[in-house]
This record gives C-alpha cells, structure tokens and sequence, in this order.
C-alpha cells in the first residue's frame, strides 16, 4: 500500500523517543478533581450537585444543556466541596469548576452497558455515547454523540479512525494502539454498527511501525484497512487526514460529513468501548507527561487532576531550566500560566519545554521566501493574510481565506524570518467571528 | 515558578532569515575567485567596496533614520552590494560605484519600507541608473587576462560582435569553451558560467531557491532563441550563444530569484521566468541595447503583485477559482 499524505506541512523534530516504549502507568487517584462544566466545545453543562453532596466515581454531577454539550461525571469518591473559577486554557476564560474531594478508593457508578453491544439499538447506543460524557479526545472535545447522530440525507463512505498522532512528544494513541488493540477493534465495530460505513480506515503515521504492526495483524479478518501515512505535520488534522486518505476535500466551511467522512480519535474510539463494553464514563483517560520531566512516560489519569499533581508525579527538571509548560504538544500547545489549573477532557499531554528547546529567536521583515505558502496545508497564503491582518483588511482577508486556517501553526514553525502568523490568524479570526455575530 | 504564556507554535525552525542571506553570499564566492583570476583585483575591489558601502548605508539608515536600535543586520543588503558589482563594467570609478549603490539602497529598498517591502530588486535598480547615467563606462568591456597583456584592454562582449557582425565573428574570437569558463569580456560577475553554477548548486542543495524561476527563464530563452536559430543562424546566434554570452546565467540564477520580488507559487514563478525569457530575447534580436537580462527582470518585478494574485494557491475545500465572499 502506498504511503499516504497531504499537500503542504512541515517536519518538526518528533521527540517521541522519550515516551514511545514507556507502558501505561495508572496514576495514584488525585485528592481533589476540578471538573470544568467546559469540559467540550458547545454550551456549558449544569451542575446537578451542591456543597457537602456525596459522589461515587462515574456519578453523573453536571448534564448537557443543549444540542452541543456534554455531560460530566465525578472522577473521584468523594465530596463536593463547590463551584470556583478557573482559567480554562481551552476556552481562555474564567470558567466554573465543580471541586471534589476524594474520601475513599472508588466506588463505580456505571452507566448501562453490555459486552454484546448488538443487544443495543443504534439510537440506545448513540445515548449511552452521550450519558457517558464523550467528547473527541485528540483535543477538539465535540460532543462523539453529535458526531454519531448522521443527518438522515447524509451517508458515511468513510470511517476513518486517527492514530495519526503528529504533534511532537505526543505517544498516548500510539501506546493505546499497542496496549489495547483488540479494544481498539471492539470500538471501531461499535461505530461501525452505528454509522454503516461503506469502508473503515485506521490512519497511523509512518513513524509507528510497532503499532502499525499491531492493528494489522489484529485486524487481517476484519473489513479495516490500515492507511500508513507519512510523517508529517499535520497528519492528524482532520481535513488533511481525509485527503490523504480518500483523496476528497471537506467543503470550506462544512463537515467531514459533507465529504462522506467521518473520523474518530483513538483515544476516542477507546473510551467509546470503555462506555459501551464496561459502562464507564469518561473520567479518565491516557496522557504524555513529556520534556522537562524525570520520569517521562504515559499514563492513565482522572480528568480534573490538577496539572501540578500531575507533574509532582513525575517530577520536574529543575525550576530555572524550564521556559512553558503546555497543555498539548509544541505546534499547537496551549501554554499554562500556571501549573495550578486542572487539566479537561482534551489533555492528551503535558510537555514541559526548557529554554534549550525554545532559543530566543529574533523577528526579521518578511521577504517573501514563500515557506508559509509552500508549508500551509490549507493552500492559504500566510504571508498575504498576515499583511492584510495587520492592515485590518478583514473582509479582503475573508476572501483570501483567513476563516478556513485550521491554525496548525505550520507557517509559523518555518517562518525564517520567525513572524508570529497563525498567532495574528487566531486573533483576526476572533475579530471576525466578533463582527459576524453583531451584524445578525 | 514564572512561565511563559507565548503563543503557539513553541517549536521553530533554526532557519532565519540571516542564514538565507549569507548562504546567498557564500554560493557567491566561486564567483568572487573566478572574476579576480579573470579580471583581477580592480574586479575585487568593485565588488568588494560595493558589498561594504551598501551593507554600511542600509545599517545606517535602519539604525539612524528608522531609529531600529535592535536591529540586527540581516546581510541583504551585502547582497545587493555585492550583485551590484557584478553586475558593473570593469571601467566604473569609485564614486560611480557609490552612486549606484545609493539609488540600490535608498531609492530602491528603503524608501518602500526597507527589506521585503521593495517591487524592484534593488542591485538591478542600481544598474540600470548606472547604465543610463554612465553608457560609456557601463559599456566599456575589459579583455580577460587584460592585466597579463596590457597591449588591447578593451574589446566589444560577445553580445555586441553578435549584434553588429554575427555569429561567425563570435565563433572566431572565441569558444563556447571560453563563454562557460568565463575568458569572454562582459561584467564583472558574468562572464564564468561555470562559477555561477557552482555557487547554485549550493544554493539549490540548501534548498534556498525558487528553482522554478532558473528552470522557465533558462527554459524560454533557449526554446525561442532555437526558432530564431533554425530563421537564421549567423544573425541570431545559436541557443548555447545565447545561454553563455551576457547576464542569463547570472540574471536567471541569481537575480531573478530574489526572493522579495519574485512570486510566490510555483505557477507564479513558472509565467515569471517565461516573461523574463520572452522580454530577454525581444530586447537581445529586436533592441538596440544588447543585453537584455536586467530590464527584463526589472520589467517582470512589476508584474509580481499581479501574477501572485492572479495565480493563487487553491484553498482546500474550494474549487479552483471559486471566489470566497464574508
């Protein structure tokens, strides 16, 4: 089979090498768990608990209020202890948090399951996706249950499931894919039963022969084929992974859908078997704690642990050596003004980046060397677009694309002339977004 | 513990916008010791003394007039400087050099806003105000070797024999040997096309070209110039005549690929370098001024604005020319 890609990107270095062949650890239960009630993309949920409530692990504590939303359920055994606020890195606001205090080891609440999932309807399967609280894991945390819900004149061609896993550091979905193979499969049939694809993709980077290896073999009697992609930044965006894969475009401003596509995480895909298979909701999930750390590995942790619970498990490399500690990877990262703040549904990694890593660069004039539009894997002009940023040409900048930057980054990590591009993209397409939704 | 709250992406390449510059100038030093060993030292003193007064003019200008007190020189505008005097007649002066460097820098680069921001490659500006402003010295071409035999220092470039006696007059002064190793007169940084191609293959192993350009400009020149061969050869000269004698190589390798004004799509830098081809031949058969590299190039400068936008990169999602409203 030939090897897979898309127009455009970039190489960073991959850095996986300290985590790649580090086994799942559990981390040991946190002693307190900051749930945000924007814990997915959509509209907050509502807290269903008050101070002094008593909750097991998997108890539902705030529902979905809206089309898009999401549940959310305790992590822990424990105690309400109340609502505060928090920086929400995701949001960038303030955003409410319930905060639990653990009292015991866990005790489960489990939501209705069964190993034979067939038992279940598409619909009974689809709500149980969503009492379960999953959101898309690679970091985007749209409501799965919105996703599974095909509109009635579309139809799914493809079935892609994305272990493309492009961000440097970042080993989670390659672990799972190694780790928990059969699950993975068992997750995949499930969505499989839901959607009725016509064809099911599992796309993994070139740079994963371990876990290449072990889908294949795993899946030589099933209808799945395993796409090996090239290793390439931004392999495991989206709309790249589809092109690479089916050779089609997603429409500007539509869906996967609209392409006949539909794609899944890994991660995802695992706690879709974890919901359906062992009635667990999502309170836990793997993450690569990386970089400047001692104990570089991947783990399994209970989502709402703080980020510096987390590190304290694997401890820091001394303090005046680190420059920012980032939720993510290096190309999309956000970076965490403090380590004080919980971590969401999202976290695939932690990677602490030390000053060695990050050396201070200076910014040049641009001069039109043409890196940005050779790397943009959306086949915009960044520099153009920069220009007509800062010109607050924004109307111009519409026509010219600024609203389909998927904000890779990827200009910005070749710019020779080191110019913050999809930092000004984020920002005019805030502005934008801002404009629009005064003038309806 | 104090973090820092910069933006996405934390990883950048190592590439800068500095090392592009001096790898610019190093693929240029084959050439700096093939037109010393042609032309000798006064070759290297114009270039040299060129490269020095621009680099000094642009930091002073950025550093005192634009008030920049972090700037760090970027050696762009070596690089100007040091194009520019190969771009000269052996028999410029000093203040003629200083002039033209003036006009390259100030008149062409810095007045638009400095680096990046300039429509017309500044060295090229330079020129062509030298030209005008000094036809005689700008045209006054030194024999090869002329410091080993004072006896004749000055003789016409293959471009002029061609134009006013043809091509058996060429073939008879010199080889298509003497045009690729440079033993041709002609400016300073022209002549050796062996040199030149040298210091691109470093530059193309680096990956600091926009191949494209070199390719359909060479390209162009070599397809139109074989039609008006097969018309008549001893008036038009022969294809490998016209890549050898003059600016070509130089022009397509090393001045139209100035990235700040050039396109920035292949399809871009594919009609670039057919017109530059096109225009090159028109002002060689058809002008009355034999070399027509440098007009040409500037000539398709002005287009840049127009070809970037008529030649944009598909959007994914879209359809080719599928225009995007708010």
């Amino acid at each position: 089979m030939p090897i897979l890609t898309f127009k455009g990107g970039v190489h960073p270095p991959q850095k996986k090498h300290f985590t790649k062949d580090k086994p799942f650890e559990k981390l040991p239960l946190p002693d307190f768990v900051y749930l945000f009630t924007t814990n997915h993309l959509g509209a907050p949920a509502k807290p269903l608990v008050k101070e002094g409530d008593q909750v097991k692990t998997g108890q539902l504590v705030a529902e979905a209020t809206s089309t898009i939303s999401a549940n959310i359920h305790s992590s822990v055994t424990g105690e309400v202890i109340g609502i505060e606020s928090f920086i929400n890195a995701s949001t960038g606001r303030k955003d409410n948090a319930i905060v639990i205090k653990r009292t015991s080891e866990d005790i489960w609440e489990y939501i209705e399951h069964d190993e034979n999932f067939k038992k279940f309807s598409k619909e009974e399967l689809i709500n149980i996706v969503k009492k379960a609280g999953i959101v898309g894991l690679g970091g985007a945390m749209f409501p799965s249950h919105v996703k599974l819900n095909i509109p009635a004149n579309k139809k799914v061609e493809y079935l892609i499931i994305n272990g493309a896993e492009c961000e440097p550091y970042i080993t989670v979905d390659d672990m799972i894919m190694k780790t928990y193979t059969e699950e993975i499969i068992k997750g995949i049939k499930i969505i499989e039963y839901i959607v009725n694809p016509e064809k099911i993709y599992v796309g993994i980077e070139e740079n994963k022969p371990e876990a290449i290896k072990a889908m294949k073999n795993s899946l030589k009697n099933e209808n799945i084929e395993v796409a090996i992609l090239k290793t390439k930044y931004p392999q495991g965006a989206e709309k790249q992974l589809i092109k690479a894969i089916t050779k089609r475009e997603v429409p500007s401003g539509g869906l996967p859908i609209d392409a006949g596509a539909l794609v899944f995480n890994i991660s995802t895909t695992y706690a879709i078997y974890d919901a359906v298979i062992n009635g667990k909701p999502l309170v836990e999930r793997g993450i690569t704690l990386s970089g400047g750390v001692k104990k570089p590995g991947n783990y399994w942790f209970r989502i709402g642990t703080k980020v510096s619970d987390l590190l304290n498990q694997v401890g820091l490399v001394e303090e005046e050596k680190i420059d920012r500690i980032i939720y993510g990877g290096p190309m999309m990262g956000l970076p965490l003004p403090s380590i004080d703040l919980p971590t969401f549904k999202g976290n695939n990694a932690i990677t602490v980046l030390t000053k060695e890593e990050i050396p201070q660069k200076h910014e040049y004039p641009c001069i039109r060397c043409a890196s940005c539009v050779k790397a943009c894997p959306m086949g915009l002009q960044p520099y153009y677009l920069k220009k007509l940023a800062d010109a607050r040409k924004n109307d111009i900048a519409q026509e010219n694309g600024i609203m389909d930057c998927i904000e890779c980054g990827a200009c910005s990590y070749i710019c020779p002339s080191n110019i913050e591009l999809v930092k000004t993209f984020k920002t005019t397409k805030k502005v934008i977004k801002a404009i629009q939704k005064r003038r309806v | 513990m104090k973090l820092s709250t910069e933006a996405a992406p934390h990883f950048r390449t190592n590439n800068t916008t500095r090392k592009i510059m001096i790898d610019v100038l190093i693929s240029l030093i084959p050439v700096v010791i093939a037109s010393t060993w042609i032309f000798g030292f006064r070759a290297l003193f114009i270039m040299l003394f060129s490269m020095v007064f621009a680099e000094t003019l642009d930091f002073s200008i950025v550093r005192f007039v634009r008030k920049q007190k972090d700037h760090i020189p970027d050696f762009s505008a070596s690089v100007t400087g040091l194009l520019l005097g190969m771009n000269l007649s052996l028999a410029v002066n000093w203040w003629q050099i200083m002039l033209g460097v003036v006009v390259a820098i100030i008149l062409a680069k810095q007045v638009f806003g400095g680096l990046g921001q300039n429509f017309f490659n500044p060295a090229l500006v330079g020129r062509a105000f030298m030209v005008i402003s000094f036809p005689t010295a700008m045209t006054t071409w030194y024999v090869p070797f002329y410091y080993q035999n004072p006896d004749i220092v000055t003789s016409a470039s293959p471009l002029g024999i061609i134009s006013e006696e043809g091509m058996n007059t060429v073939l008879q002064n010199y080889t298509y040997w003497d045009m690729f190793i440079g033993r041709i007169p002609g400016s300073i940084g022209e002549v050796s096309a062996l040199a030149l191609i040298i210091g691109f293959i470093y530059l193309v192993i680096k990956g600091r070209i926009k191949l494209m350009i070199p390719v359909s400009y060479i390209g162009t020149v070599l397809i139109f110039s074989s039609v008006f061969y097969m018309v008549d050869p001893t008036k038009f000269g022969t294809p490998l005549f016209h890549l050898l004698a003059g600016g070509l190589i130089l022009g397509a390798l090393f001045m139209a690929t100035d990235m700040v004004t050039s396109p920035m799509t292949k399809i871009g830098q594919l009609v670039f370098g057919m017109g530059a081809g096109i225009l090159t031949m028109i002002i060689r058969f058809f002008g009355s001024y034999p070399e027509g590299v440098s007009f040409s190039i500037l000539i398709m400068n002005a287009f840049v604005p127009l070809i970037d936008d008529w030649l944009k990169p598909k959007i994914y999602g879209t359809t080719k020319g599928e225009i995007k409203h708010a």
